[in-house]
């Protein structure tokens, strides 16, 4: 790819005095995951081969090797599991709220027992490093279960003085930059309020999905009550066409949520779309602490985060400190194996997604942005794009306006806070920013102003599942987590 | 000669002005009261330019004073019942006891929302138990600018059973009217309420033309509709897909239905807030 010169702007500190940690290799063991060779849907509580007959090859993104064929879902599957979940329905939302609580309950449980082994499925299936597989997505992916859980028979209490019943079969599609982790997002609240679900992975990424049916099976979650079909984008659209399907939750791009919208039969929607996330970092602010925040909202997963802290903005009195801290930690960064445990930034996820990086960023140095990346050896097979922060980029730079879910920070600076807000909401997202600042009434006056669903303060990128999290305007709407994400299973009068 | 009785003009509100439609054109309204404003394309782009640009302001007034606000709308109703029995019974058709109910529920429906205007927000907010050193916290705010297409049961409870609920949480509506010569009157009661000019704009025309300019317009952030139509929520729902805006259909109710707390309530606040998430670290 063409990239202008890595040198750091103007910067008089040395970057890399010549010295370097090296680091022996930690990989995690893979033997702890038994793959099969081939998949078929998980449908009415039992493996299903594809009605087509067809398969696809999920491969590691680090190796591009290939890991195991897959089913390639059909209208006629969605239709089988369609079918399926409408059945098991009836019983399951008729069964009392503790027994369903008490099914999620052993669900958490199972999954922290073979917690290792769906953290090395994960790394090995989407190219994410262990370190996150293991001690972020894995431990949210339990906890979500055990918070919803115990909502499954405290209904009433989330919605005083209005009645609420279950919607139906809820369709869920969700994305390939936290599998296992968006499905829990996904089911868990689904299951508590006495709804059934058809799941579609990504394509990119079914492993885990699917290594969860054999947990919720042994958990003891009826036959149907939660079926999964994997395949591509044709397979998600036949579920979102579907007449039997009463809703329809969907995280993944704005370009398919306003399709998705355009085209949905299901009365209930929810959408978690794109973002392009402000982090604002003012001059009063902890300036480490802030770097950290920085590098954590931006290469937190090589950047497929859709509330990734995508645009850096920087009062213009701190922007060459800040810079310069800035580049010198990325220096430190450790890019390869995902399943190393040192490793800090592992895979992109797919080629295609490598593809658009690369065309973005190029777009980017073609607008005349400096592009600033460490010296670091990227391994030879799989899909690898360096840790990279543009400079010298306008507010109307497509690097800025566009979401580029990689691991890619355009920076622009301010000098007054009301200009940093105005700046932040310059777009037509509105999921996430972050505000850096000592100060706290400052903090308030600007959280108040930034049109964003989420916003952190001095930290940046925290998820649990008592915390609501969606986006406001074209980041899609409703809420997943914390009592307002039952809100979108049920109907509430 | 008997002296002749002065008839009044129909207009319609937008901004705080009482215009007629730039287009010029009118269409006659029901039972012979004579012309009412056809809205055009542009009407709708004027009033959703005011109602964005009176939304920061009536957003930033206290709730306590958006409720005093909306109390006021209340009284004023209230002091106009008779006449606005009397031409409800006229425009609609409804019979005499249900005209003088129909302003009742109005001016009922008024003060329960001006109730809400401080409340919504904590009850629909949170202090969320996260597991870490984080004051992790939920809030409501206002959704922005909605646009209302109010039912044809209910003359006046339908359109302010939907107006209301997003002025009550901060965000300025545009809506389109069912009974012009009903909105008509309805316009010089919002504007002697003290709602500021824009936040409540009021047209007249067909609903399903001005329905299409709005749920197509970028800055029209909700659109809400009551009259319970599938096809027509269909319609609505994939018109609004480019820009993703939010869209709530209630209904369809019956008159006796508008005229009970059934169709009144935090479900309707709800809809028109959207939720923010704070995380601040705890420590020293």
């Amino acid at each position: 790819m063409s990239v202008a010169p890595r040198d750091p702007v103007g910067l008089e500190v040395p970057v890399e005095s010549g010295f370097r940690w090296e680091y022996a290799p930690a990989p995690e063991a893979r033997s702890i995951v038994r793959l099969r060779e081939r998949y078929d849907h998980w449908i009415g509580g039992r493996w299903v081969a594809p009605a087509s007959g067809e398969r696809y090859e999920s491969i590691d993104p680090s190796t591009e090797e290939p890991l195991a064929e897959v089913a390639r879902g059909s209208a006629e599957d969605v239709d089988r599991a369609v079918l399926a979940a409408r059945e098991a329905f009836g019983p399951w939302s008729r069964l009392p709220g503790a027994e369903r609580g008490k099914v999620l309950f052993r669900v958490s449980r199972l999954i922290q027992e073979r917690s290792r082994e769906f953290a090395v499925l994960e790394s090995m299936d989407g190219g994410k490093p262990i370190r996150e597989s293991r001690d972020v997505d894995l431990p949210l992916v339990a906890a979500h279960f055990f918070y919803y859980a115990g909502w499954a028979d405290k209904l009433p209490y989330a919605f005083p003085g209005r009645t609420v019943r279950p919607l139906g079969v809820a369709g869920q599609i969700v994305p390939w930059n936290f599998p296992l982790l968006m499905a829990a997002w996904k089911i868990a609240p689904a299951l508590a309020t006495g709804n059934t679900v058809v799941l579609k992975p990504a394509e990119t990424t079914p492993l885990t999905a699917l290594l969860l049916a054999e947990v919720l099976e042994a958990a003891g979650v009826p036959p149907g009550v939660v079926n999964i079909v994997t395949g591509f984008g044709d397979a998600g659209a036949a579920l979102v066409r579907h007449p039997g399907v009463d809703k329809i939750a969907f995280t993944g791009s704005t370009a398919v949520g306003k399709e998705i919208q355009r085209y949905a039969v299901a009365r209930h929607l929810t959408l978690e779309l794109g973002g392009k996330g402000a982090n604002i970092v003012f001059e009063d602010a902890a300036i480490d602490q802030a770097v950290e925040g920085i590098v954590n909202g931006i290469f937190f997963n090589q950047g497929h985060v859709c509330c990734a802290g995508s645009r850096l903005l920087v009062q213009e009195s701190v922007a060459d400190l800040v810079l310069k801290k800035l580049e010198r930690r990325i220096g430190t960064l450790i890019v390869g194996d995902p399943l190393d445990k040192n490793t800090d930034v592992g895979a992109v996820n797919s080629r295609a997604q490598l593809d658009r990086i690369r065309s973005l960023v190029d777009a980017g140095a073609s607008d005349g942005a400096t592009v600033h990346q460490p010296a670091c050896r990227l391994p030879e097979r799989g899909f690898w794009f360096p840790p990279t922060v543009l400079t010298g980029v306008g507010p109307s730079s497509r690097v800025v306006r566009e979401e580029i879910f990689g691991p890619v920070l355009s920076v622009l600076t301010f000098r007054t806070p009301e200009e940093a807000v105005e700046l932040a909401n310059d777009t037509t997202y509105g999921l996430s920013a972050g505000v850096w600042t000592d100060k706290g009434s400052k903090v308030h006056k600007v959280l108040a102003g930034l049109r964003a669903g989420v916003v952190w303060a001095n930290t940046f990128n925290k998820f649990d599942p008592a915390s609501p999290f969606g986006g406001v305007r074209e980041s899609g709407y409703g809420r997943e987590g914390g009592r307002h994400g039952l809100a979108p299973y049920l109907e509430v009068r | 000669m008997p002296r002749l009785t002065v008839a009044k003009t129909a207009k319609m509100l937008v901004n705080g002005q009482f215009v007629r439609s730039e287009s010029g054109r009118t269409f006659e309204a029901q039972n012979g009261l004579g012309q009412a404003c056809l809205a055009s394309r542009k009407d709708v782009r004027d009033a959703v330019r005011a109602a964005r640009s009176a939304q920061p302001a009536w957003a930033a007034r206290t709730p306590v004073n958006r409720g005093q606000v909306l109390y006021r709308l209340a009284e004023m109703l209230e002091a106009r019942a008779s006449g606005f029995a009397e031409l409800i019974s006229r425009e609609s058709g409804l019979t005499k006891p249900r005209a003088k109910r129909e302003v009742e529920a109005a001016v009922d429906r008024a003060v329960h929302y001006a109730g809400w205007c401080d409340k919504a927000a904590q009850v629909l907010g949170s202090v969320n138990p996260v597991s870490g050193p984080f004051f992790d916290f939920s809030v409501v705010e206002p959704i922005g600018v909605v646009a209302v297409l109010a039912p044809s049961a209910s003359p006046l409870v339908g359109l302010v059973s939907l107006c209301l609920p997003p002025l009550a949480v901060g965000s300025t509506v545009v809506a389109v009217a069912a009974s012009p010569m009903v909105a008509t009157e309805f316009a010089e009661v919002v504007a002697t309420s003290d709602l500021p000019p824009g936040s409540l704009n009021l047209l007249t025309g067909v609903k399903g033309d001005l329905a299409k300019t709005l749920v197509e317009h970028r800055d029209v952030d909700a659109i809400a509709d009551a009259d319970g139509d599938d096809d027509f929520r269909r319609v609505l729902v994939s018109g609004a897909a480019d820009s993703l805006k939010r869209v709530r259909v209630w209904g369809p109710f019956d008159l006796a239905a508008w005229h009970s707390p059934s169709t009144q309530g935090l479900d309707w606040v709800e809809a028109f807030v959207e939720v923010k998430t704070v995380w601040h670290p705890v420590g020293m």
